[in-house]
């Protein structure tokens, strides 16, 4: 909403200058987006009075001028516009003035060797327009000497505020003022709009047409004014309409706009001439269609709500009018339009037909019902006294809805909501000049809505009316009482356990992205999702289309841009959101993590102190089990099965991890090559995802202890096997076979060798076993050791087939 | 025969070998030819047993002397060489110390600031009493607009670009949630007051250009009691400001606006000093807008279930990722989602970097 300031003054009386306005309005919560003040620029810019003009000597385009500025003698400056000659009136700047298109400084000069005391100035010089031909040239009656700003109203300051959408009241200069008047910066200048008297009876009559359907429209009231001179509109008006970017068109037209934005009441002209019969306010019918002021052919359905005559459509009720019945500098007799119209269907066929009128812009946000009828005499008015003409009396149909609402208001409500003690007639005060009816005594008020605030509606907005025009600023910190208690946790378990996983894989050496909750359909498709009710209806770009069903496509994407970058090897993860279907409970949340090149869990890159290796699965298999182990899992409870993996793992190298037969908790391994080829990403990738929601809940315990440490005093001892194994076998077997074997005893249960080769059978694989046994009661005798270490082989055999090497 | 003189010789003998025993071996050989079985300090010794009680008397103590004076020696000599040879292997034994060796991922690993930032709230927040509450993504409109006092079709829902699921055959659209006062929702249906949360997640709007992203982080709180009104927001606010921004205080400007779950509505400008590639808040004379609040509309308390006579409170929501940048200086939102390794090495977090209160929060 742009107004300027000289507008504001009409409706606002008292002295306030720029800036107590502009402080005012933020300060009620009309926000200042944006002031444009010219006159400072503009001040040094004068009117001239070209006295004589000559040839330049030495150039033939340029000319000499004497120029009188009313003060001392009079100057001599050059000037290449054609249109500079004698007694003309133009605007002057002097050596140092800033000119306001370029910038730049002018400095006194000498042209073609004739020295130049100033500057005759164009309107594109001046920043007045895109295009100028020759110098501005101002009225012969403009003072010379004195600033020319003011002269075409450019010493008239533009304000730009938001109005937020709960306040139609102040899409109109009118309500804006009231707003400044509350905050007692002037006083709100209300004359009284005195019906206009109809000389004869309105030959075009309206009625409603919704037949069963929900009417549309409340109330529409309309009258002929005839005899009109149409054409261009007054200096002021058009000064005042251009002054907020609108274009004038025609005085009836202009004055529609300017009671839009002066009253925030849209209304609408129709040339009575082009009006075939009466009017009908009725739902559009399928297929109709209406050729609109803006130049566009707009399709109609039932939805939306038309002005017909018997010649068909002829506006978009309160979105936009339609061509063929606009006025022109040819209209005699004009129908003059003051509606009321359904605001949830003007936002909805404004929406539909992608309009942003000024007109809809107001109706679906709710325009003063009760000004439908003074602003129509206000309308015609304007129209006689500008267009002249005779006014005929008004014909409607419907009726202006009441709202008499009356809210009881303990002045107490302001302490209660706002922290903020007042007395009653500190609230009375600031309502009675937002134009709320205030009654009652002491701590009780009952206060009445005005028709043009839809937006209140209870105490709560009540308070609000009050303390934003009192001041905010009251309002003073109170410290909010301790809580009963400091204790107990404050983080769900998964939000714990995601902080847990962060810190553990960034503690990995692994660097965490945020990546988007949404990705391509062909990269939703390739890790087992893509499903249409997670596709977005309306996404903002075709590779961002689908919610993700897991974040290893985002860090996959990431990876290859890095490597793109000239980062080959990086260990990145993010811990987040993906989506399995479209219920609360399918969002689940992820820990998942990527390595690419040789970006291995010790470090990237090439080292003196090893050879360099690119990451495999059990880089991958590292992490996960780390986050896990970090999480409270035991990593022996951790089951890993061989060849499970979701399809996008490589079949071969890859390990789904489990928690008994039922729980998965995720996956590890390297990236399938087509899984690479499809995304058009190179390797090598390996990665795990875990999904932090399918960890069992801890059992609620009654202490916090751990069990009892049990140091035992007898040594333990270490005994070595190498078991030859087809190649097909888990070691996770034999290692879980020696475990089995014994128990109490077995503490630990190491695979410190695995070697194929010479000396071991084709198909096979010797596997190095360190079984740790810890005493309990006594030292072991040699034979009990011979004894278990014999249990330990029979177990590893029947469990795998292994056989000690010989 | 046995005489002075000739121990004399013999001590300036077997020490003069000792002295000149090159190594440990040769030192040995020196030992056992002096006090071996047979060696020449131990046959003198033998001598004692033949001798008379008077010579004894003079020989015993010097032998005895002479024997002890060898072995102290011996020692002395034996410990020297040790050292000596220990030298030697040192010397051999030298490391170029300024190889490198690898970064342990302690110092490679980072947090991303968005995390961080929300650790710091959540530091923050619960040392006053509040709880961390979450919420889905995908929402529904009820949830989302209709619970929060947004009328269907009221312009109001256009201040939010929303992303839609596709329509289901019953005529229902989920999506995307525009911010998480949903939550508050849910917080509000599921809890019985008093309520102290936060509600930290990610949002979506359909907007994309320099200073917008489709996807961001906001952050919302929420207190409802039977006493909470805006003194308490604003005292909640500067604490929460002056703690984050680890400044020792803030100036907030409270000025009235809109949201249609809030009434009355407040925006917040901190005051702050813009630098060209900073920004201090709690000093300068610039204002920054930095959050928007209110009190719970009673609308948004009746769909919740909850008597707007008896309780009461208020609610403020702010960019997570804006207040990140605004606090570690990164200028570009669009950074935060990039994954672009350098640029999260640069502004990411060592993984025992945790925020706590108690340690200062960053530093």
């Amino acid at each position: 909403m742009k107004f300027s300031l000289s507008w504001l003054k009409e409706h606002l009386s008292g002295g306030a200058d720029l800036v107590e306005v502009t402080d005012t309005l933020t300060r009620v919560g009309l926000e200042v987006e944006h002031v444009e003040d010219r006159a400072g620029e503009l001040s040094a810019f004068v009117v001239g009075h070209i006295l004589d003009a000559q040839r330049h000597p030495n150039a033939d385009k340029l000319q000499v001028c004497s120029v009188d500025i009313g003060k001392g003698a009079p100057l001599q400056v050059v000037c290449g516009a054609p249109n500079a000659r004698a007694g003309l009136k133009v605007v002057f700047a002097a050596p140092g003035t800033v000119i306001p298109s370029s910038g730049v400084k002018l400095g006194a000069s000498e042209i073609r060797g004739v020295a130049s005391g100033g500057m005759l100035c164009s309107a594109k010089e001046l920043g007045i327009s895109e295009e100028s031909e020759g110098i501005l040239e101002l009225p012969a009656d403009a003072p010379v000497g004195r600033p020319f700003a003011p002269l075409v109203g450019l010493d008239d300051p533009v304000i730009e505020i938001a109005v937020t959408p709960n306040r139609p009241d102040c899409l109109g200069v009118h309500g804006v003022a009231r707003d400044l008047a509350a905050a007692e910066i002037g006083e709100l200048i209300e004359p009284a709009i005195r019906p206009v008297r109809g000389a004869f009876p309105c030959p075009t009559s309206v009625r409603f047409e919704f037949g069963d359907t929900e009417p549309l429209s409340p109330f529409f009231a309309l009258r002929l004014v005839r005899g009109v001179r149409n054409g261009p509109s007054p200096d002021w008006l058009q000064r005042r309409l251009r002054s907020i970017g609108q274009k004038p068109i025609n005085a009836l037209v202009d004055v529609t706009n300017y009671l839009t934005f002066d009253r925030g009441r849209p209304l609408h002209v129709f040339d009575a001439a082009k009006v075939t019969g009466d009017l009908v306010v009725r739902r559009a019918r399928a297929g109709e269609s209406l050729l609109a002021l803006d130049g566009k052919t707009y399709a109609l359905d039932e939805s939306m709500c038309v002005i017909a005559d018997d010649a068909g459509v002829q506006s978009i009720a309160g979105v936009m009018g339609g061509a063929a019945t606009g006025c022109d500098e040819a209209t005699t007799d004009v129908l003059i339009e003051s509606a009321l119209w359904d605001a949830l269907n003007i936002a909805r066929t404004g929406r539909a037909l992608n309009v942003h009128s000024d007109a809809r812009h107001r109706f679906e946000r709710g325009v003063d019902p009760a000004f439908a009828l003074p602003g129509l005499d206000l309308a015609t008015a304007l129209i006689l006294e500008i267009c002249g003409g005779e006014a005929s009396e008004i014909t409607a149909a419907g009726e202006v809805p009441e709202r008499d609402l009356i809210i009881d208001f303990p002045v107490s409500e302001v302490k209660r909501l706002a922290g903020l003690g007042v007395a009653a007639a500190e609230v009375k005060a600031p309502l009675t000049l937002l134009g709320f009816w205030v009654t009652g005594q002491g701590d009780h008020l009952k206060v009445a809505v005005p028709s043009w605030r839809p937006d209140v509606s209870g105490k709560a907005d009540l308070v609000e009316e009050v303390v934003r025009i009192i001041g905010l600023d009251r309002v003073e910190a109170t410290p909010l009482p301790a809580g009963a208690s400091v204790g107990g946790a404050k983080l769900s378990p998964v939000q714990r356990r995601a902080r847990v996983a962060r810190r553990t894989l960034a503690a990995r050496g692994m660097v965490e992205a945020v990546t988007w909750s949404f990705v391509s359909k062909a990269q939703a498709e390739t890790f087992g999702g893509g499903k249409p009710e997670l596709a977005l209806a309306n996404p903002i770009a075709a590779d961002l289309s689908d919610m993700r069903p897991s974040l290893l496509p985002g860090l996959i994407a990431a990876a290859q841009r890095n490597a793109d970058r000239g980062l080959p090897d990086s260990a990145l993860f993010e811990v987040g959101q993906v989506f399995w279907g479209d219920r609360p409970e399918d969002q689940k949340i992820a820990a998942t993590g990527l390595r690419r090149g040789t970006a291995k869990a010790r470090g990237a890159g090439r080292h003196w102190g090893e050879a360099t290796a690119p990451v495999d699965a059990f880089d991958a298999k590292g992490d996960a089990l780390a986050a896990l182990a970090n999480l409270g899992l035991q990593p022996s409870a951790v089951q890993i099965v061989q060849g499970s993996a979701p399809a996008w793992f490589h079949p071969g190298r890859s390990g789904l991890l489990q928690l008994g037969p039922k729980v998965v908790l995720g996956a590890f391994g390297e990236l399938h090559p087509r899984t690479l080829a499809a995304l058009g990403v190179s390797g090598p990738l390996v990665g795990f995802e875990l999904i932090l929601d399918a960890l069992p809940q801890p059992k609620a315990k009654p202490t916090r202890a751990k069990p009892p440490f049990e140091g035992s005093a007898f040594q333990p001892l270490s005994r070595d096997f190498a078991f030859v194994v087809d190649r097909d076998v888990a070691a996770g077997e034999l290692i879980r076979a020696a475990q089995a074997a014994e128990r109490k005893l077995v503490t630990r249960v190491d695979l410190f060798d695995r070697y194929e080769g010479p000396g071991v059978p084709e198909g096979k694989v010797s596997l190095g076993l360190a079984v740790t046994l810890q005493p309990r009661e006594k030292t072991l005798t040699d034979a009990e050791i011979e004894e278990i270490s014999a249990r330990i082989v029979a177990q590893v055999a029947k469990a795998t087939g292994a056989t000690l090497r010989g | 025969m046995t005489d002075l003189d000739s121990l004399n010789a013999l001590e300036a003998d077997v020490l003069a070998q000792i002295a000149g025993a090159a190594d440990e071996a040769a030192l040995e050989a020196v030992r056992v030819a002096a006090l071996g079985k047979k060696g020449s300090v131990s046959e003198k010794l033998k001598t004692l047993g033949a001798m008379s009680p008077e010579e004894r008397k003079t020989f015993g103590p010097a032998l005895n002397a002479l024997r002890d004076r060898v072995a102290a020696a011996l020692a002395e000599r034996k410990a020297a060489l040790a050292d000596a040879a220990l030298e030697a292997r040192l010397a051999s034994e030298r490391l170029d110390v300024s190889l490198p060796v690898r970064e342990s991922g302690l110092e490679t690993g980072r947090i991303h600031p968005v995390s961080q930032v929300m650790d710091e709230l959540t530091a923050i927040f619960s040392a006053m009493g509040f709880s961390v509450a979450e919420g889905p993504d995908i929402e529904t409109d009820e949830l989302n607009f209709t619970a929060l006092n947004f009328p269907v079709g009221h312009p109001a829902r256009e201040m939010h670009d929303t992303f839609f699921l596709p329509e289901k055959a019953d005529g229902e659209r989920l999506l995307l949630r525009t911010h998480t006062s949903p939550v508050q929702v849910r917080t509000m249906r599921s809890t019985q007051p008093p309520i102290r949360v936060i509600c930290p997640g990610r949002t979506y709007r359909f907007d994309m250009d320099q200073t917008h992203t489709p996807m961001f982080h906001q952050v919302e709180g929420l207190v409802i009691d039977k006493e909470a009104h805006l003194g308490h927001l604003r005292w909640v606010l500067e604490e929460f400001l002056k703690t984050f921004f680890e400044v020792p205080s803030v100036e907030l400007r409270f000025r009235p606006s809109f949201f249609p779950f809030t009434e009355p509505s407040m925006e917040v400008d901190v005051r702050c000093r813009k630098l060209p590639n900073e920004v201090r808040i709690g000093e300068g004379d610039d204002w920054l807008e930095i959050l928007g609040c209110g009190m719970v509309h009673p609308n948004v308390l009746r769909n919740c279930g909850v008597d707007p006579d008896v309780y009461q409170g208020f609610a403020w929501g702010m960019g997570i990722d804006r207040i990140a940048m605004l606090k570690y200086g990164m200028p570009d939102l669009r950074d935060l989602f990039s994954a672009d390794v350098r640029w999260l090495q640069h502004y990411g977090f060592r993984p025992l970097d945790f925020p706590t209160l108690a340690g200062g929060l960053s530093s």
